[in-house]
């Protein structure tokens, strides 16, 4: 979507909004966040790419929900598991994800920056710039911009 | 102030305005004569001012203006100095085209304020002369001004000075500024710019009334020398001038203002909806009075950004004008409903969308004046602009007495374009086959010329005003004419909308496109819901409605299943349609919100909205539901239809078509072999060799008269033919019956053994005697060629050429 985030660059220390999702810790800068939501109502939008979920009334403004579970390629949320809502702002349009559960917010540090492991699969891969190696944790970092381009 | 044109009242508007500013800025101008950027500010408003009057042959007014704008322009470029004398000067200035602009409004003309005096300060102004010596000069010019007038006789003033007046004493003045020049030109002292001399010529020369000249001597005060008028006295006293009663305001303000009036609309739909589930008297008298205010409110608010049509009409004679002369056509341009209004921001998208569609009918529609002539119609084209609201649209017509668009040209253009193939072409309406001039890539003109369009035209038109919730149809009768239809929604913002449920979730479908809904219960859903080719339509008073299942588009299972059903007609590019819903709920005003581009591109939503219960809903595009959901349904019918090709054989469990043919006898004819049930006028039947056919979508259908076929005797002398098109392989023919009567299923019948030539047998169907059609025998009796069909001649042409007939192109 836009140059900056293409070039992948990684400003030297930053703060990520960090979540759960399907057992990882991911994060994404914590300026793109709006806010978060609990329990809202999704109107489903049939025949939409898998991943978009549906939209929601975000105090009058109707905003797409991206199911991030199913744009990362895992499986889908047990079933009665109430998804949370992270709000994110881009390019003055606001866009929701999906995710398990809220974590804190993370300084992180580029020295404890690596690309995105091996181990992570096809469509994961395009999405996330790579890990920030947290005391016992991996932090994955949301590429956002790719994230809610479905 | 009705009679003030627009654009006088604009000028009268702007200019006080900027006179306002005028003072401020002046005043200020004192405490700091160097400011370059007021002095800029003031020029460039007295240079507008003098701008528009002369423009609008406001003769003094600009007279003022002038000689204000040459002392202005020394000033700002540093050549003078601002003294107090020459701030006096431009003040009495600005006061003196108060004056003015206030005969003005009240009488449409410059009245009797007199100028000469002002204009003489200034000029003296102009002059590096000390105080005392302007003030001599404008005595000089004071006295210039009335020897002047002692030389006019003051019978010559014209007492009401009206609009019309205005004109001759314009026209007046240079003749007379020879002689009165010498007059006025002592007055100044030597000034070096020959234009700055002649400039109060004609002013002196000026008839005017009593010669009331206020005193020079008051000169530096701010006079306000506004003789009043004998002929305004029964205008009264205004309550509001048009600088009053008017302000401007920032688009975008408005714009915010609807979207917040938007908001409280939808936040009152809510509480009107709980209050309406709770027992408290008091809520429930207080949201209905929310609801009204809420109403007006929403009301008066799309009105602060209504403005009249005409606003893009005008500009269109002078189009039309132009145009005509160039293609040498004589075109007479009229228009209906000039005040309809609508939204600001509506009616710039429609402006250029409009402007093509006439210059389109111009250029293609109405036709050379030599065609016109040996068409017996009148020399002179009428090109019509029509709008009117219309159910809660404004509806905008375009329409031409011209040669109007024959859909078979349009049709075979198309296949030749490769928008449609030969076959698909046979399956169309003349309905459908004039929407073709929206396609893509589509252009009738044989020639391109540089008037209208290159072929991107008409469907940057339509996806224009589709763009804005509006449709485009087209009308056309060859040789009478075209019309092209706009329906506009009167706003953007809020659009009336039937809330629908299908699917366990609720969708809105703008009123716009609503016709009518129908509710049939099980019994009755049953029997008129029918099959025909594989397709469902349902008989909406006699015409077939082809039926789409919001369910199946949508690919979800319909959550009805008691058999009732529940049909919202809609109505898309001219074509009806009828759209299965599992229920209706309501009809709301929605705000319509964007949806991501991801979710526009599926092609089925036009946007979003919140409901009043704070859900969000998706709102149904119409156009491409019918686009999408007609083309699809075609598709299946073929698939349909090449599954069921030994049908005719198989017949005796199917459903049947029945239809009288006269002589009080019926025949059944199998439905799957139907393809359409058509009315086609008898005069369009033509006769090529021994048969008669008639042209259909572009093609030549041979008909078989059922009647003569099975040897009744039906009557011969109806205007309208019914007639079941029967389509295989490409080819087509029409079987005419005097009535269709109804749709029946054919597996209870009884068949006996009545051979007669043209029948497979017979059945008691209802009751009744129903001869079983051999349909076979019925198409070779039209076509015999039509089971045969040789490869590559896709249509009936073939067929007919077979029986050796020639056929001229048509």
């Amino acid at each position: 979507m836009s140059t900056a985030t293409d070039a992948r660059t990684v400003p030297v220390t930053s703060q990520l909004a960090t979540f759960w999702l399907d057992g990882d810790l991911y994060g994404v800068e914590v300026e793109h966040v709006q806010e978060v939501l609990r329990s809202q109502s999704i109107t489903r939008v049939p025949l939409a790419p898998p991943a978009v979920a549906g939209l929601i009334n975000l105090r009058g403004q109707v905003v797409t929900a991206i199911e991030l579970r199913e744009r990362l390629g895992r499986p889908a949320r047990p079933a009665g598991e109430q998804p949370v809502v992270i709000v994110v702002r881009l390019h003055g349009e606001a866009v929701s994800l999906l995710v398990d559960s809220i974590a804190d917010v993370v300084d992180v540090n580029v020295r404890d920056f690596e690309a995105p492991p091996d181990t992570l699969d096809g469509s994961a891969r395009d999405l996330i710039r790579g890990a920030y190696k947290l005391a016992g944790q991996l932090l994955l970092s949301l590429d956002v911009n790719r994230a809610v381009g479905t | 102030m009705e009679g003030l044109d627009d654009i006088v009242e604009e000028f009268l508007v702007e200019s006080h305005e900027n006179l306002d500013q005028l003072d401020q800025d002046l005043v200020a101008l004192e405490q700091d004569p160097r400011s370059r950027d007021r002095l800029s500010s003031i020029f460039r408003t007295i240079h507008t001012i003098k701008g528009t009057s002369g423009f609008l042959a406001f003769n003094r007014l600009e007279e003022v203006a002038h000689v204000g704008e040459n002392l202005l322009s020394r000033l700002r470029d540093g050549a003078l100095d601002l003294t107090p004398s020459r701030t006096s000067a431009l003040l009495m200035m600005t006061d003196i085209i108060r004056a003015l602009l206030a005969a003005i409004e009240a009488t449409g003309g410059e009245g009797t304020v007199e100028v000469a005096d002002t204009v003489a300060v200034l000029a003296a102004a102009l002059e590096d002369v000390p105080t005392p010596a302007a003030e001599t000069a404008v005595v000089e010019a004071a006295e210039a001004v009335v020897a002047a007038e002692s030389v006019v006789e003051a019978a010559e003033a014209p007492a009401a000075a009206s609009v019309k007046a205005e004109k001759p004493a314009a026209k007046r003045a240079p003749a007379k500024r020879a002689s009165r020049a010498k007059a006025a030109v002592p007055a100044p002292a030597p000034v070096p710019a020959m234009e700055t001399v002649a400039a109060p010529a004609p002013v002196a020369a000026m008839p005017s009334a009593p010669p009331v000249t206020p005193p020079p001597a008051a000169a530096p005060a701010p006079a306000a020398p506004l003789a009043p008028e004998p002929g305004t006295a029964e205008a009264g006293p205004k309550a509001r001038g048009v600088a009053d009663s008017t302000i401007r305001v920032d688009v975008d303000l408005l714009d915010n203002l609807m979207l917040l009036v938007g908001e409280l609309v939808l936040t009152r739909n809510q509480i009107v909806q709980y209050a309406g589930r709770q027992d408290d008297q008091d809520l429930v008298r207080a949201s209905q009075r929310l609801n009204l205010i809420a109403s007006e409110l929403q009301e008066s608010a799309m009105k602060t950004r209504m403005q009249p049509i005409d606003h893009i009409w005008s500009k269109l004679p002078r189009v039309v004008r132009d145009l005509g002369l160039q293609l040498q056509k004589n075109i007479r341009l009229e228009m209906e409903g000039k005040d309809t209004e609508l939204d600001k921001t509506l009616l710039e998208a429609v402006k250029d969308p409009l402007t093509h569609l006439v210059r389109n009918s111009v250029d293609h529609g109405i036709e050379a004046t030599a065609d016109r002539i040996a068409a017996g119609k009148p020399a002179e084209g009428v090109l019509t602009l029509r709008s009117r609201h219309e159910s809660g649209q404004v509806v905008v017509e375009v329409a031409d007495d011209g040669a109007g668009i024959d859909p078979a040209k349009i049709g075979r253009s198309a296949v030749a374009k490769g928008l449609v193939t030969p076959d698909q072409l046979t399956r169309m309406g003349p309905q459908d086959l004039l929407q073709l001039i929206f396609a893509p890539g589509f252009s009738t003109a044989a020639a391109v010329t540089n008037v209208s369009g290159r072929g991107v035209g008409m469907d940057v038109v339509k996806t224009n005003i589709e763009g804005i919730g509006g449709t485009i149809e087209v009308e056309s009768t060859v040789g009478r004419g075209t019309c092209m239809r706009l329906r506009i929604p009167l706003t953007l913002a809020i659009v009336p909308a039937l809330t629908i449920e299908c699917a366990g979730d609720r969708y809105a479908i703008p009123q716009i496109s609503l016709q009518e809904l129908v509710s049939l219960d099980a019994e009755k859903a049953s029997a008129a819901v029918e099959e025909v080719g594989g397709a469902s339509v349902y008989r909406l008073r006699g015409e077939l409605l082809p039926l789409v299942r919001l369910a199946d588009v949508l690919g979800l299972p319909s959550d009805r299943h008691d058999g009732h059903v529940v049909i919202a007609v809609l109505r898309s590019e001219g074509r009806r349609f009828g759209l299965v819903v599992d229920r209706v709920i309501n009809t709301e005003e929605i705000v319509v919100k964007a949806v991501s581009s991801v979710l526009k591109a599926i092609g089925l939503y036009s946007g979003a909205t919140v409901l009043g219960d704070g859900a969000v809903a998706l709102i149904l595009d119409v156009q491409a539901l019918a686009r999408r959901a007609l083309r699809a349904e075609s598709a299946d019918r073929q698939e349909t239809r090449a599954a069921i090709t030994a049908a005719v054989a198989t017949q005796e469990r199917q459903r049947m078509l029945l239809a009288a043919i006269g002589g009080g006898r019926r025949v059944a004819i199998p439905l799957d072999t139907v393809t359409r049930l058509e009315q086609v006028r008898s005069d369009t039947v033509e006769r090529v060799g021994s048969r008669e056919v008639v042209q259909y979508r572009g093609a030549i259908l041979p008909i078989v008269r059922l009647d003569r076929h099975l040897g009744a005797f039906g009557n011969d002398d109806r205007e309208t033919l019914e007639v079941i098109v029967y389509a295989d392989h490409g080819r087509s023919v029409a079987i005419v019956v005097e009535e269709i009567l109804d749709i029946v299923d054919g597996e209870a019948s009884v068949h006996s053994d009545i051979d007669d030539l043209g029948l497979l047998g017979s059945a008691v169907i209802g009751d009744r005697v129903t001869e079983l059609l051999d349909v076979r025998a019925a198409i070779l009796a039209a076509d015999p060629a039509f089971y045969n069909p040789p490869p590559g001649m896709p249509d009936a042409f073939a067929a007919l050429e077979a029986a050796g007939v020639h056929l001229m192109e048509v």
